[in-house]
């Protein structure tokens, strides 16, 4: 295998063959998928098995396409537009995972710093420390913050304790919850590739403008912050995307009134049985997240070509 | 600059980990709490422990978990090495920015779009489901997280010594694996070791992709959290979070000496050179 990246390189059929493994499971398993997504979501729900209507039977071949095609419907879509629980939910997600991403970011830009000028000694075990989390389950760590924010829990034994609060505070089901356990969870998201980038960091810039008279917390906004925004745009993707989504924290830490679209499409499909219209709701939270998914990846693809 | 850590800088790392660490730490405290009362300390017991040997629900629920993520996790970690393989080394090919797409998406993609659009596949193609889906669907998203680990372990990779290899006549096979595979190891390896946890951890997607008999542990920890904090959900976190800690420790500790020993090599190969 020749390093040529002008041309395109001769391949042999083992060549081609690492390439066909791997694109082919990818091409089936995650992309076929969204298009049958995109299918049912133009169906009309039946009490059948499979519960949509109407299916497709390759052996009925171009007589079954055409009634295929002649039985989709935006009805789903339309339905979506009409209740306000949609796109109410779409809005309040959108603006939880903002916030939590802003909380995110200034909570682990401390932590990705300090990381970055601690001793060369310790920065392994560091970011071992920060990895290890996020190996442990997410279910288990969202649990652990029930047992902590409940009226009679941790938090709240504590501060009455204190004799900071004589009324316990009722943190647990609602949005305040939702905040802490989307960035408790996604915390090492965004450290990791923070560090990484701080780590980089050239420090004789900021001793030569220190040389030159520059007070540090100068320095830091003119010289810290601007070189480490491709690792501040890359973790603040990590956590925004995926949060917007988010099931398990909003459905166990969130209340009645936290109204998140990973939650409404899981009732409609696992309560409701609604299979085309969590299909149609599938389909609309792919558009919205289209965009920073495709900036996430161009960003990564860029970082994977300097070597990062 | 040099003047070691600022107070600043040490104050942050402090409240950073306390916030990282204490919520699991209380949760493996109360795991030993005599009381069915989770948050009302009644004196240190492992009792708890006894009572989740005895049921055989749960542990059925683990051994399906445990077969599922060993086996996602393995081919998982051929076809996501192959897919870094690809992404650094195949140059260009048509379709190459749809595959990078393809690595890159899952990532980041809602678990509960990732569960549903493989649900209806699976529909649509009329497998039943069980074990076999939601290993498949762990496969798929997991082998994105070890492209990514294995990726960046072959793009500081020096291709001198493959190219040596090639010239002195060892067939491509051959070449990967005594030569390019040694060095990349630590990465694939680690990769495996995510690839376990993830599918270890996974509710969203085993949920959707799962049948009637394939119950999974994260399964039934949720069915159980949903109805309230019990001391036995402690003790099974605490356990999985045992299970993971001891793992991880010992790979990375593994992995540091093999990189240790193989840097000793390197200069004593320059010295003697």
């Amino acid at each position: 295998m020749p390093e040529q990246v002008s041309t395109r390189p001769r391949r042999s059929l083992g060549g081609w063959l690492l390439i066909a493994v791997p694109y082919a499971w990818l091409l089936f398993f995650f992309l076929a998928p969204f298009f049958i997504v995109f299918k049912i979501s133009l169906s009309e729900i039946a009490v059948a098995i499979p519960p949509y209507m109407p299916t497709f039977d390759p052996a009925d071949g171009w007589n079954g396409l055409v009634e295929l095609v002649g039985g989709l419907s935006f009805d789903n879509y339309v339905w979506l537009t009409q209740d306000d629980l949609y796109w109410k939910s779409y809005i309040s997600s959108v603006s939880i995972a903002a916030i939590s991403t802003l909380i995110t970011l200034l909570v682990g830009f401390p932590i990705a710093y300090g990381m970055a000028r601690a001793p060369k000694e310790w920065r392994t075990t560091l970011l071992m420390l920060v990895i290890l989390p996020f190996w442990t389950s997410f279910l288990i760590r969202v649990y652990a913050w029930i047992g902590i924010l409940k009226n009679e829990g941790l938090l709240n034994q504590f501060l009455l304790w204190l004799g900071l609060i004589d009324q316990p505070l009722t943190i647990l089901n609602t949005n305040l919850a939702v905040y802490i356990g989307i960035v408790y969870s996604y915390l090492p998201f965004l450290v990791l590739p923070l560090y990484a980038n701080l780590e980089k960091l050239d420090t004789s810039l900021l001793e030569a403008a220190a040389d030159l008279g520059c007070p540090p917390w100068r320095s830091f906004w003119t010289i810290t912050v601007p070189l480490a925004i491709p690792g501040v745009i890359a973790g603040c993707f990590l956590v925004f995307i995926p949060a917007v989504g988010e099931f398990v924290i909003p459905d166990l830490l969130g209340g009645s009134e936290t109204l998140m679209i990973g939650k409404t499409l899981w009732m409609e499909f696992f309560t409701n049985r609604d299979w085309p219209v969590s299909s149609a709701v599938a389909v609309i939270l792919l558009l919205i997240l289209v965009v920073p998914i495709v900036l996430f990846q161009n960003q990564q693809q860029k970082a994977a070509e300097r070597g990062l | 600059m040099r003047q070691g850590p600022s107070w600043f800088n040490v104050t942050s790392l402090v409240l950073g980990f306390s916030f990282l660490y204490l919520p699991i730490v209380l949760l493996v405290i109360y795991s030993f709490n005599d009381s069915r009362l989770v948050t009302v300390w009644g004196g240190f017991s492992t009792r708890w422990y006894g009572t989740l040997l005895g049921n055989q629900q749960l542990l059925d629920a683990a051994w399906v978990t445990v077969r599922v993520a060993f086996a996602s996790a393995t081919i998982a970690t051929v076809l996501g090495t192959l897919a870094a393989l690809v992404l650094v080394r195949s140059g260009r090919f048509a379709g190459r920015s749809l595959f990078s797409g393809m690595v890159y998406a899952p990532l980041v993609m809602p678990e509960v779009i990732l569960g549903l659009s493989l649900l209806l596949l699976f529909v649509a193609i009329d497998q039943a489901r069980g074990f076999w889906t939601i290993m498949i669907a762990h496969t798929t998203f997991a082998m994105c997280y070890v492209a990514v680990v294995v990726q960046s372990r072959l793009a500081g990779f020096d291709r001198s010594l493959e190219e040596a290899a090639q010239d002195l006549g060892c067939p491509p096979a051959r070449t990967f694996l005594s030569i390019t595979l040694p060095i990349i190891l630590p990465g694939v390896v680690a990769g495996w070791m995510l690839a376990f946890t993830l599918s270890l951890d996974d509710l969203v997607i085993a949920s959707f992709t799962t049948g009637p008999e394939a119950t999974t542990l994260p399964m039934k920890i949720y069915s159980q959290v949903r109805l309230g904090v019990t001391p036995e959900i402690n003790a099974i976190c605490t356990i999985l979070v045992g299970v993971v800690t001891v793992v991880v420790v010992f790979t990375s500790l593994l992995t540091k000496r093999r990189e240790v020993r193989r840097a000793q090599d390197m200069r004593q190969a320059e010295a003697q050179a």
